[in-house]
């Protein structure tokens, strides 16, 4: 008989540590194997997050160690919701948030379709889609503000081809209130290739014996259209709209690197001014009451978005 | 076998006394990546050579300067052992016991702060302001100035066209309405066949740069803080009828004078708006003139430097930095004998010779100073007359405020001066009541 090299460990195994597992049920081994993660999860997430709600009770400051630490109740709480500043924020973070992620799923969606169908050099085309999304964002960020640069940018001069407006006559990040757009565009550019991998995904995943029934019962591309690719591509484009959107409300250091969060506030998104208020200007406990105000948020949106893709993928 | 282990852990125990010997040997300099700090790597060897000590350096760009290095200070970290921090973050530095308070250590040494310009000392060096507690050496006297291209300015037909529209001869300004309208004059010109501009000034966003800009324009219109310094009563200060007037002064040079998209620019595209030829006049530090000066394409005797003209006083904003020992660098005595080192007439002497602007009256009262650099009057008059943005523990927070209170009203078009500068006390305000100082 051959020896498997699961035998051969067990073979291997000590008597003495033998013995000892032998004693253990199925569940107290389960527990040996889930416990290192549970301890790191417990040790990296959950513990920083109860500090933190913590610390958003206070008036702790995390560069004045040795001063005196006070209980403020919920006054960082009411500074943050009742603060016009961080609504405006808020609003900001929206407007990217909701344009991206209709920009790339309009566009994302369209690329994927087109795209499934068989013609010469799909594959490549398909890598050249896919290029930006491999960049870090921080380049893509430097590069933009070079392409955007109204005397030697790229979108200035093609503006200027297109409709005669002189290039050097409007800035794409400065005021005007074009910046706004400006970093959706960039995060459009960035990003539209992967919700076109996974609208690929869920194309692919459609049986081929689904159009032939519905080409023998007659139906017409267009309504097969709305009524197979639409349906069942559905559950596989919430998930890309849900990554996209927890990725967006978090945006930093493309948006950072593009504007700053300006002209003025015009691009400052929460996350940005997050940082501003931890750790730039140390308001420790305040900070923190924000956090988790936006956490509680998008925790919350999450997990209603979340049902519903259920309710989508059981139908 | 045990003799085995014995001999591994003294060879190990030998090398870690070898390693330990090696890092009491060594020194971190840590400051922002910069022409000066390039200088002092070269000048440095003489002390390397002096004492055998080996220099290491850690130099962070601008933009990420200060976030990098509070950090670093914040998290107790042990990078640096000696650092040229900005000049506003002494007061946090020095409550919070970051650097080392170094009275006695000068005592002892016979160091004097008399040796020094006093501006430098006072804005360098002390905590609390004015008071003769020192946490930094002047390392760096530094002052927002301008630079121009002396050869377009010298051209006859422009002279001629300028003189025609504003009936005065083209020249350095000497007043900041002056300088608008030079700014003006040159915006959209056509010069060798190029579109030029005004000229370029502060306006990022990010970390201090509109407001090292507007700064400029706000002290040379008589801008105070306080009412009374040390009171924190802004009202009728800050939100002066000068003040408004100066910040509505420097939108207006940005919206009338600056090149395309001018939107976020600090030191670097300042640099590169002149360097390419594009303006006709340029804000800048004075740590960068040296350089500028030595340029092949726009230095040399097509530049000449001028220093931020007064409106109803004069006034520039500051720069600069001193050195400071950080308070739990583990090798103290190295770190005191740079600062020893550097302190002497002769090391600084050669720092100004290298592009260093030395604060020592040894090199600022030499007759031969004024004459050793084309910028160096200059620096001499506004080092005279600089004022600083608040050096408060709460800097950060009174910066980032003022960022954006400008920002908002010069760049982004929202509300009014007044709004602006009435706004900004009350962020001010906040500050200082959650620092239990109001």
């Amino acid at each position: 008989m051959t020896q498997t090299p699961i035998d051969r460990l067990a073979r291997a195994t000590p008597p003495s540590l033998s013995r000892k597992v032998r004693g253990l049920s199925d569940r107290a081994i389960a527990w040996i194997f889930v416990a290192p993660t549970i301890f790191l999860l417990l040790a990296i997430n959950i513990f920083p997050l109860i500090w933190t709600v913590r610390l958003s009770f206070t008036n702790y400051a995390a560069n004045k160690p040795n001063a005196e630490v006070k209980w403020v109740g919920l006054r960082n709480y009411e500074r943050v919701l009742t603060d016009d500043g961080i609504w405006a924020n808020m609003t900001t973070t929206a407007h990217f948030l909701i344009w991206t992620i209709v920009f790339q799923v309009v566009i994302g969606f369209t690329l994927a379709w087109l795209i499934n169908r068989k013609f010469k050099g799909n594959d490549l085309l398909t890598t050249l889609i896919v290029l930006p999304m491999m960049l870090s964002p921080a380049v893509v960020g430097n590069f933009w503000t070079f392409l955007y640069q109204p005397q030697i940018g790229l979108i200035n001069y093609v503006v200027e081809l297109i409709t005669g407006t002189p290039a050097s006559s409007f800035s794409m990040l400065g005021p005007g209130g074009l910046a706004p757009w400006s970093i959706v565009i960039v995060d459009t550019w960035m990003w539209t290739p992967f919700v076109m991998l996974i609208c690929l995904a869920g194309l692919r995943s459609i049986p081929d014996y689904i159009y032939e029934a519905a080409e023998i019962d007659r139906a017409s591309k267009w309504r097969q259209f709305w009524t197979i690719t639409v349906p069942m591509v559905l559950p596989f484009l919430m998930l890309a709209v849900l990554f996209r959107g927890i990725e967006n409300f978090k945006m930093f250091d493309m948006v950072a690197l593009l504007t700053g969060g300006g002209p003025g506030n015009e691009t400052l998104l929460t996350s940005i001014d997050l940082k501003r208020e931890a750790f730039e200007k140390w308001r420790t406990g305040y900070s923190s009451a924000y956090a988790i105000i936006l956490f509680v948020t998008v925790f919350g949106l999450a997990s209603i978005y979340v049902k519903a893709l259920n309710k989508v993928k059981e139908r | 076998m045990k003799a085995g282990r014995l001999a591994g852990i003294a060879a190990l125990a030998l090398a870690s006394a070898s390693a330990a010997e090696a890092q009491s040997n060594e020194l971190t300099l840590c400051w922002a990546a910069w022409d000066p700090a390039n200088a002092l790597v070269e000048l440095s060897k003489d002390f390397e050579a002096q004492t055998g000590t080996k220099m290491n350096f850690e130099f962070v760009p601008w933009p990420n300067f200060a976030d990098r290095m509070l950090n670093e200070l914040n998290s107790g970290g042990q990078l640096c052992d000696l650092l040229i921090g900005d000049s506003q973050w002494i007061g946090g530095a020095a409550e919070n016991g970051w650097y080392l308070k170094m009275n006695d250590f000068f005592a002892a040494e016979g160091i004097s702060m008399d040796d020094f310009a006093p501006a430098t000392v006072y804005a360098y060096s002390t905590w609390p302001k004015g008071t003769p507690n020192y946490f930094a050496l002047p390392a760096m006297g530094d002052a927002n100035g301008w630079f121009y291209r002396k050869d377009w300015f010298a051209r006859p037909e422009i002279q001629a066209e300028f003189k025609e529209k504003y009936g005065r001869d083209l020249a350095e300004p000497k007043t900041q309405k002056e300088l608008l309208e030079i700014a003006q004059f040159f915006q959209g010109r056509e010069i060798d066949g190029k579109t030029v501009y005004g000229a370029s000034i502060f306006t990022e966003r990010g970390s201090e740069g509109i407001t090292m800009g507007a700064t400029g324009a706000l002290y040379a219109w008589g801008f105070k803080y306080e009412n009374t310094p040390g009171k924190y009563d802004m009202e009728g200060a800050v939100n002066s009828p000068a003040a408004v007037e100066a910040l509505e002064f420097y939108k207006e040079l940005y919206k009338t004078a600056t090149p395309p998209g001018y939107d976020n620019a600090y030191m670097e595209q300042s640099l590169d708006a002149f360097k390419s030829g594009q303006v006709a006049m340029a804000m800048n530090w004075f740590a960068f003139f040296p350089g500028l000066y030595a340029d092949p394409t726009t230095g040399g005797d097509k530049i000449d430097f001028f220093v931020n003209p007064a409106q109803n006083v004069a006034a520039s904003t500051l720069g600069g930095q001193g050195i400071s020992v950080v308070a739990n660098t583990d090798n103290m005595d190295g770190a005191l004998a740079y600062i020893k080192w550097f302190a002497q007439p002769d090391v600084q002497k050669k720092w100004w010779s290298m592009g260093g602007y030395s604060c020592h009256n040894a090199v600022l009262n030499d007759p031969g100073f004024k004459d050793s650099a084309p910028f160096a009057g200059d620096f001499l008059e506004a080092m005279a007359a600089v004022q600083d943005f608040w050096q408060e523990p709460a800097y950060a927070s009174l910066l980032l405020a003022m960022q954006e209170r400008l920002h908002n009203y010069i760049v982004a078009d929202q509300g009014t001066a007044q709004e602006a500068l009435d706004g900004l006390i009350a962020d001010w305000t906040e500050v200082f009541e959650d620092e239990g100082k109001l």
